[in-house]
């Protein structure tokens, strides 16, 4: 259920139970079979897409109205995906598709989707993986998006069953050459297809031109200088082409150590004071190298903390901040909590789920990140001290951190193109290792150390990692900065204090939109993000409810509002031509439910969701709950 | 951007939300005077004091106690919010703890409640809210199977029911006394509400009177058939007892019980395991604990999870649902009791009646509801608030109808467009549940507040709100007709009402006004001029003058402004 990590408990492990029953009875299905041969729905491949295997007779269980019902059809498994061509896809060009994704479909599912296969051999379910010796009745796929698939193969033939569950489980499992995903396929046989110029003005940070947009913008320019001396990536692939450091620092030094000891920027704050981040120098033993470390550091230091007109405080996020294993073991006892099998599942967990919830320590995690990028702000735009980030590589807790603290301060990151481009710089350009977080290659599942560092950004406001090894790293600080910064690392009382005046200051004021945004991080503050982590599960829908209700009532106003605009317009100056009506996608808002756009409306009718679980005993308010309601009937006072 | 400069003081300039309120409702507001004043408000005593604040600490000010409130004026900086929580140092302790208590528990000391003395004048008459007859007209009643009677005009039936009472057509008076026989404190079936098309029906009343020998009472047992074929069902008529089963089957060695299986043929029952009064009294115990002084921070959801106050709303409404679902699928009509029929009955029928009848989700169709399920059914509000009273661990005292705001609140948060009302609406109801500044929750039943005069001396609650309507609107609030509304009952969905129970704490001060719907009072605002300037501009092309002048900011240059925020 969970990742080799072997992590436990959070509704992972499970005594092993009928975890599976099925509610379709054959009579039901023999009765489909010749519509089906009329209505099969043609696979729908896309360029370089090439089909491997596929099994008829399938059927996948549709959840509505609290029961399975099973819908017929094909399952097939692409060098990209896994695919169900059911005999039902008419209902799904009914009114009720406002939203469908082009490429992936309702019943796809990409291979890299996939997070975990189990099969149901005599009611009791199973992980699969390898080789199989016995094929399953019923296969459950959990995919990396938390939706969950079930499809039985009672009906289908022993050979297909074979070919497709082998196949499906070879092509998620297996590990894979760069050179062999898809969307290098894709790519080639794509080639005449020419992508739509993105109109969204996203920065991509490829070119010198960039970096010194992003410096006059944040007029980080004054102190800083993009480089290219990287260009070719001559020096380091780690680092991108080009990037910028301060001006006082000579290109020479970035060839030093490979990039490594260099102080590079990430953001210059309206006051002057700036955002860098350093990956940390090689280890060493002998006391001659370390003593030449220690006098570059102290040269490099020297250009960004020279008091009292420039201060740096210094955070060590590889020693003083999260284990990424820690946020890895977080994330999947966290997202078992979502992936949930059926109906029983989900009310048997539903008592219990606050605890399920705390015990999984990712609330903890989102609450700590989110500190650590209010107390880098508050030395940013309070002390006015530039924060250096220090992290081995400087590309995976520097590139939560900092991108978090341009999410608070600044109002760009919060635009659409705004927030793109900072997902460029810093985690694409940063060099987010996602290829390993995410382990598209599917290497050394043994040893997998996953983590889900770009989750917690997007939960604040995702993707696993593998093959990131800590090494003891006590000497650092001393190596890099000397005794007179672990001062400042090893933040005092003093500090602890300066972060919650800063914080309960700035909620005590009315807020800008437009201005600095501080989160509140509080116990009853940070909340479960209904809208991805419920958005399949059928009984978490509110039917006409949920934000959406309140979303789609702005956006009609927004419509009458423009449509007002354009008659004045029209009026004012009638040679102008019209503007095009921007097309309505939320219309019939009563039909949508809280799932919106993500999850479609399944449910029929207007049944209520009933809770199907028992009440919880009471502990020591046993005899409470036994006492009468009145003890002494007081009648009229 | 914000600036960085602290102030040393976490005032909140916003939370004097209360005392503006009043101000506003033409409390007098001179200048001159240190606290402000309801009318028919006298001032007792004031004193210098330091009142140590849970959250900032130690602050010097001037307590002021009248015959309402207890008022706190900072000397260093405003904290009016703070004045209903004070603890004083200094020698001359007694006689202000007298003083206090003396107009804190006014029954103890034989003096009135505030209600009695406050002279606030309203246009509009809250106690004209409700109409029993009338309510029961919208729902079409008098009909063909059931009837109004005035059986209990003058209260000799059921001391704590209403005057008014519907009953079926088919039952007569008669039949109603010798039902009352067998039925908790004569609480009989009646009416609350009826399906306008299937005309399916809510009843409510209290636990038959079964006992341990297991009494039968064929009167009742007839009474319900009549019920069941007010509309001509085949099916059985359903019974949900809001009590845990184990708590029904204890109630028949104090006399009391539940419908068996051998004597109502026609009838099928459902326990819905909500816990008593007392459990619930608890369980906001141990809420009041993790939120107070400071809101538990690392456990925070297991802390929440361990006062069992969600378990319970989900229990309430997923009781609730049962009940609406029976009525709105026509599947049968439904009765519902627990014990005595004024507590957990009332929280059911309520919720039911909100679910499937869109009136009651508009600002007086609430007023009304809560007018009738609670008030004129004989909620005990006396004995589980305690108004005036000073016997605090009082075992009769219990948050019901707070429970029951807290599921209508959790019920808007899940159906943000299908309530007129607003958040502020049902914690000013909350707020003036304890108050005693209004006369609309004083008293146990209807009875009583007849021979207190209640109606006429002293004003209603309805009277602050229905003058005011304006504050306490939803500006989603989309009106919609026939739309049954089913909460969904998970934990994944419900949330503690911050805003209600941590409101207090600086700390956990939610964004007011919510950005939403901020931006959609924006769009509004922008709407309505552009309507107006659409109108000028005709009014101006028909008297044939050129439109080329407009004003300064023309609507092109309202374009941006517009797309940026998304």
């Amino acid at each position: 259920m969970l990742g080799k990590g072997g992590v436990g408990g959070g509704g992972g492990t499970r005594a092993p139970k009928p975890s599976f029953v099925s509610y379709v009875r054959p009579e039901e299905i023999h009765t489909n079979e010749k519509e089906v041969a009329e209505k099969e729905v043609a696979l729908h491949l896309l360029p370089g897409e090439q089909l491997l295997c596929e099994a008829s007779t399938v059927l996948k269980y549709v959840q509505e109205d609290s029961c399975q019902r099973g819908v017929y059809g094909r399952l097939v498994c692409t060098d990209f995906k896994i695919s169900f061509l059911g005999d039902d896809e008419s209902t799904l060009d009914s009114a009720e598709t406002h939203f469908k994704n082009k490429i992936i479909g309702e019943n796809d599912i990409t291979l890299h989707c996939v997070d975990q296969i189990y099969g149901v051999f005599d009611e009791k379910k199973k992980t699969l993986f390898g080789q199989l010796k016995k094929y399953p009745e019923k296969l459950i796929i959990h995919c990396k998006d938390l939706r969950v698939f079930h499809f039985c193969l009672r009906y289908t033939k022993e050979e297909e069953v074979k070919r497709i569950v082998s196949g499906i489980i070879h092509h998620t499992q297996a590990p894979k050459l760069l050179k062999r995903l898809f969307l290098f396929s894709y790519a080639t046989a794509a080639q005449n297809i020419i992508a739509a110029s993105p109109k969204n003005h996203t920065v991509m940070f490829d070119t010198l031109k960039d970096w010194c947009w992003e410096l006059e913008r944040t007029k980080g320019n004054v102190k800083y200088k993009a480089v290219s001396v990287n260009e070719g990536y001559k020096i380091c692939d780690r680092l991108p082409a080009y990037f910028v450091v301060p001006t006082p620092l000579p290109e020479e030094n970035v060839r030093r150590f490979q990039g490594r000891g260099i102080p590079i920027w990430c953001w210059s704050c309206h006051n002057g004071s700036s955002l860098l981040k350093m990956s940390a120098l090689p280890k060493e033993q002998d006391d001659g190298i370390l003593q030449i470390q220690k006098s570059f550091l102290d040269g490099i230091y020297k250009t960004i903390h020279r008091p009292p007109y420039e201060i740096v405080k210094t955070e060590d996020l590889s020693n003083n901040f999260l284990p990424l294993q820690e946020i890895q073991a977080a994330y999947s006892k966290f997202k078992q909590l979502f992936l949930i099998d059926n109906s029983t599942e989900f009310w048997d967990t539903d008592i219990k789920w606050f605890s399920l919830l705390e015990s999984s320590s990712w609330f903890d995690i989102i609450r700590r990140c989110l500190k650590k990028a209010i107390e880098i702000t508050e030395y940013l735009e309070a002390q006015n001290m530039n924060v250096l980030l220090l992290e081995e590589n400087a590309s995976d807790l520097c590139c939560l951190v900092s991108s978090l603290v341009q999410v608070m301060m600044d109002p760009h990151c919060r635009t659409r193109a705004g927030f793109q481009s900072l997902i460029q710089k810093e985690w694409i350009m940063g060099g987010h290792c996602f290829l390993d977080r995410c382990n598209h290659l599917r290497q050394s599942e043994k040893e997998e150390h996953r983590r889900q560092l770009s989750l917690p950004l997007t939960q604040s406001k995702s993707s696993p990692k593998r093959g990131f090894f800590r090494e003891e790293t006590d000497h650092l600080i001393k190596n890099l900065l000397g005794k007179r910064i672990s001062k400042l690392i090893n933040s005092s009382d003093e500090l602890q204090d300066n972060f919650r005046e800063f914080y309960d200051s700035w909620h005590s004021k009315p807020t800008d939109y437009h201005g600095l945004l501080l989160p509140r991080i509080e116990g009853p503050e940070i909340k479960v993000w209904a809208q991805r982590y419920l958005r399949w599960i059928p009984e978490a829908q509110i039917a006409g409810g949920g934000r959406v209700a309140t979303m789609s009532k702005l956006f009609e106003m927004m419509e009458e509002v423009q449509s007002l605009q354009e008659k004045l317009n029209e009026r004012c100056h009638p040679q102008e031509p019209l503007q095009t009506e921007t097309p309505c996608l939320l219309r019939n808002s009563a039909r949508l439910s809280s799932l919106f756009p993500f999850a479609l409306l399944q449910r029929h009718s207007s049944k209520p969701i009933l809770p199907t679980s028992s009440w919880k005993t009471l502990g020591d308010e046993e005899d409470l709950a036994k006492r009468e309601d009145e003890f002494v009937d007081l009648g009229d006072v | 951007m914000a600036s960085a400069s602290a102030p040393k003081c976490n005032s909140h300039t916003s939370d004097n939300e209360p005392l503006q309120s009043m101000s506003q409702d033409g409390v007098n507001c001179d200048p001159s005077e240190a606290v402000p004043r309801l009318p028919g408000e006298t001032l007792i005593t004031d004193k210098e004091v330091i009142y140590i604040c849970p959250f900032n600490g130690p602050i010097k000010g001037r307590v002021y106690i009248t015959n309402y409130r207890l008022y706190l004026r900072s000397l260093e900086t405003d904290m009016r919010n703070l004045r209903f929580a004070l603890k004083q140092e200094g020698h001359s302790r007694r006689d202000m703890f007298e003083i206090l208590t003396k107009y804190a528990f006014p029954l103890a000391h034989s003096l009135p409640l505030f209600a009695f003395l406050n002279e606030e004048k309203f246009n509009v008459d809250g106690w004209m809210v409700y109409n029993p007859v009338e309510e029961y007209r919208r729902q079409g009643l008098p009909n063909h199977q059931w009837r109004i009677t005035f059986i209990n005009k003058c209260y000799e039936l059921c001391e704590t029911y209403p005057a008014l009472l519907v009953v079926p057509y088919r039952a007569s008076d008669d039949d109603l006394r010798r039902v009352a026989a067998f039925r908790s404190r004569n609480r009989i079936p009646v009416l609350s509400w009826i399906h306008p098309e299937n005309k399916m029906v809510i009843v409510r009343c209290s636990q038959p009177l079964v006992g341990m020998s297991g009494k039968r009472n064929k009167d009742d047992e007839k009474y319900l058939d009549v019920i069941r074929e007010t509309n001509r069902q085949i099916s059985k008529l359903t019974i949900y007892d809001a009590r845990p089963s184990v708590n029904a089957v204890a109630n028949k060695a104090t006399g009391g019980g539940y419908e068996s299986d051998d004597a109502y043929h026609n009838a099928e029952l459902f326990f819905l395991d909500i816990h008593n009064i007392h459990v619930m009294r608890e369980s906001l115990k141990k809420v009041k604990d993790i939120v107070y002084p400071n809101v538990e921070e690392s456990h925070w959801l297991s802390s929440l999870e361990s006062t069992h106050w969600l378990e319970h709303i989900k229990l309430v409404l997923t009781g609730a649902i049962q009940v609406a679902d029976k009525v709105s699928s026509g599947k049968s009509s439904v009765l519902v009791h627990c014990s005595d029929g004024w507590d957990r009955t009332a929280q059911l029928t309520s919720l039911a009646m909100l679910m499937l009848d869109s009136f009651y989700r508009s600002i007086e169709g609430f007023e009304i509801l809560v007018q009738k399920e609670w008030i004129s059914f004989g909620h005990k509000f006396a004995s589980r608030i305690g108004h005036g009273d000073k016997n605090h661990a009082d075992a009769d005292r219990s948050p019901i109808f707070l429970q029951f705001v807290d599921c209508v609140w959790q019920m808007s948060k899940q159906f943000p467009t299908a309530f007129e009302f607003n958040e502020r609406f049902l914690i000013t109801i909350l707020d003036h549940l304890y108050s005693c500044r209004f006369g609309t929750f004083l008293l146990n039943c209807e009875s009583a507040r007849e021979k207190q005069k209640v109606a006429e001396r002293t004003v209603s609650l309805w009277s602050l709100i229905n003058s005011n309507k304006e504050k306490f609107k939803n500006p989603f609030y989309t009106k919609e007709f026939n739309r049954v509304l089913y909460p969904v009952a998970s934990m994944r969905h419900l949330e503690l009402w911050v805003n209600y129970y941590i409101r207090w704490n600086p700390r956990i001060k939610q964004q007011q006004p919510n950005p939403v719907e901020q931006r959609y009072m924006e769009l509004l605002a922008l709407r309505d001029d552009y309507i107006k300037r659409l109108e000028e501009l005709q009014l101006a092309n028909s008297s044939k003058v050129p439109s080329a002048s407009t004003s300064p900011s023309s609507p092109s240059q309202m374009v941006p402004h517009l797309q940026t925020h998304f």
